[in-house]
């Protein structure tokens, strides 16, 4: 074969592979929405918002209580872990000694790679019972925020600092040049061109926090119910899917597929927002 | 890390205070959490332990069924991701650039792909692999499950290092009159060993951390798989299962955390090692 020859056929072949990762996602929706379908054609909408209760064999579909209960723990770990995830990150850069920084820049890089399974599993063992000890059950919606913060605040710390580190050095050194004190230049110099990098970020985490299972699914305590306070242990959509698929049959497992699409959807929708921000940051 | 003037105004005090308070926070959890693990598991994980079967239903015996499915699955799931992520990443770093609309295509696809929840990504492997395909519950399932959630990470990093090689490497090759696929495979790609193992590396912890996503495509089964059709059951879903659904596992529990943690932290302190080395420039003189 000709060297022109080989190189147009590898352009061919790479490009090939190439579509691979486009497919896979095409078939990733696919699946999800033919084997939703089911339901969707069966179901009006309104009996996932207005139904009883949850009993799929029976065909109630009463999804709402596992959507407020995925929201409620996304939330409240987001509330958690955003502001001691940034303070962390000004702490790393600003104000600790480099010896603290760089113990601490190790400590959050092996904290972001431990398995979310390892967190759930010492919910289980240490945080269940304590607050077991407070307000029985124990395993609650509080159980679950507590282990999910656990489970994004090492990656937001990184995220927080690396955008810190990356505002404009020029900008810092003219404001120690005009005599500014640091509290102002980290919060009218830093903090606003940040801004919008922490938000992205903020974001994307939040879309993996929705999508995390079997941690929130160890230590929720799984009862279909809206709840009434933090102690009341409750259900997400992801770990319903874990408990029931596999058991489900026919229209149940249709259901399940459902709420994997609705996740799909709500991830998708993070993700549109922080790929606009960024464009809009490009055109500034 | 630029160092600030220091003062001692006093909102400068609140917020020094506030971050040590939330930087010591995260600290504490953090020696707790490892402190817990390691005395709790420490002690149970002897050669014993890594090499014999599990005894009813994993309250006493070993993890040695655990550790060559996860052997597997990682295997598996790299023979069939790393040749699509390296040519992926080839033809992304040097058949297009950022701004053309196929390549933004392919990169919002990339995004996408990363953060699709991983149940969600096990509902597919069930839905694809395991029923559509036939594969049953079965490692080569799980494993090929794995490799979609890892090919993002992998063309990501793999594109990055193939971009940070200098553009006089291209040109003077080309002057030379190399062939596109000389320059490539003889040039680029070398260059970029170092890249592409970080990569790998970064994956094996990924797919090692995963366990939602293999619930339904590799299963549970406890015993030694013998061959990648049997289902397999990976350390995670080993941890996940004892504390879950064994009343009195939680020793084993402890056990099996602990030699996860200790092969995810072997890993860390590779890619550490690794990412130093390019950072020192691994381009300069060779």
């Amino acid at each position: 074969m000709s060297p022109l020859k080989r190189d147009r056929y590898l352009h061919l072949v790479l490009k090939f592979f190439a579509c691979i990762s486009i497919v896979s996602l095409f078939f990733v929706i696919f699946f999800l929405v033919t084997e939703s379908w089911r339901i969707i054609e069966s179901t009006p909408a309104s009996k996932y918002i207005l139904d009883d209760a949850w009993h799929p064999t029976e065909g109630e579909f009463f999804l709402l209580p596992m959507i407020i209960g995925s929201l409620l723990v996304m939330i409240g770990a987001m509330l958690l872990s955003i502001p001691v995830g940034i303070f962390t990150a000004i702490l790393w850069q600003f104000y600790a000694p480099s010896w603290f920084s760089s113990i601490l820049e190790r400590i959050v890089e092996v904290l972001s790679g431990i398995p979310s399974v390892v967190y759930g599993f010492w919910g289980i063992m240490i945080i269940v019972p304590l607050l077991g000890k407070f307000q029985a059950p124990g395993t609650s919606l509080l159980a679950g925020i507590i282990v999910l913060t656990l489970i994004v605040l090492p990656t937001i710390t990184l995220v927080a600092n690396s955008i810190f580190q990356q505002v404009n050095k020029l900008h810092i050194q003219n404001a120690i040049a005009l005599g500014l004190s640091r509290f102002t230049i980290i919060c009218h110099i830093i903090f606003p061109q940040a801004k919008r990098g922490l938000l992205t970020g903020v974001i994307l985490q939040a879309g993996r926090a929705i999508g995390e299972t079997l941690a929130v699914l160890m230590v929720c305590g799984n009862v279909v119910q809206i709840p009434g306070s933090v102690f009341e242990p409750v259900r997400t959509l992801t770990s319903n899917i874990a408990l029931e698929m596999a058991y489900a049959m026919d229209i149940h497992r249709s259901a399940l597929f459902l709420s994997g699409l609705v996740l799909m959807i709500v991830v998708f929708m993070l993700i549109l927002m922080t790929e606009r921000m960024k464009n809009r940051e490009n055109a500034l | 890390m630029i160092r600030l003037p220091t003062n001692h105004s006093f909102p400068d005090r609140l917020l020094k205070f506030f971050s040590w308070f939330c930087g010591l926070l995260l600290l504490f959890f953090f020696i707790y959490l490892f402190s817990d693990i390691a005395q709790q598991g420490f002690s149970q994980v002897t050669f014993k332990f890594l090499v014999t079967e599990p005894l009813s239903a994993g309250r006493a015996g070993g993890i040695a069924p655990m550790l060559v499915s996860t052997l597997l699955l990682l295997t598996l799931c790299l023979l069939v991701s790393l040749p699509i992520g390296i040519a992926s990443a080839i033809y992304l770093a040097e058949y297009t650039d950022e701004t053309q609309w196929f390549s933004r295509i392919i990169q919002t696809n990339l995004n996408v792909l990363a953060s699709v929840p991983s149940i969600v990504m096990g509902l597919f492997g069930y839905a694809f692999f395991v029923v559509a395909l036939g594969l049953g519950f079965s490692i080569l399932a799980g494993a090929l499950t794995l490799a979609c959630m890892v090919l993002p990470l992998l063309i990501r990093n793999i594109e990055d290092s193939l971009r940070n090689i200098p553009d006089e490497y291209r040109i003077n090759a080309t002057a030379l009159g190399l062939s596109r696929f000389r320059t490539i495979f003889q040039i680029l790609l070398p260059m970029a060993t170092r890249g592409i193992l970080l990569a790998v590396i970064l994956s094996i912890g990924r797919a090692m951390a995963e366990t939602a996503a293999l619930l339904y495509t590799s299963g549970y089964v406890s015993r030694m798989p013998e061959s990648v059709l049997d289902s397999g059951r990976s350390l995670s879903v080993h941890i996940f299962d004892l504390s879950m659904n064994v009343p009195g596992g939680e020793q084993n529990a402890y056990a099996s955390a602990f030699t996860l943690i200790v092969l995810l932290l072997m890993i860390n302190i590779i890619t550490l090692g690794l990412s130093r080395k390019i950072q020192k420039g691994a381009f300069s003189e060779r």
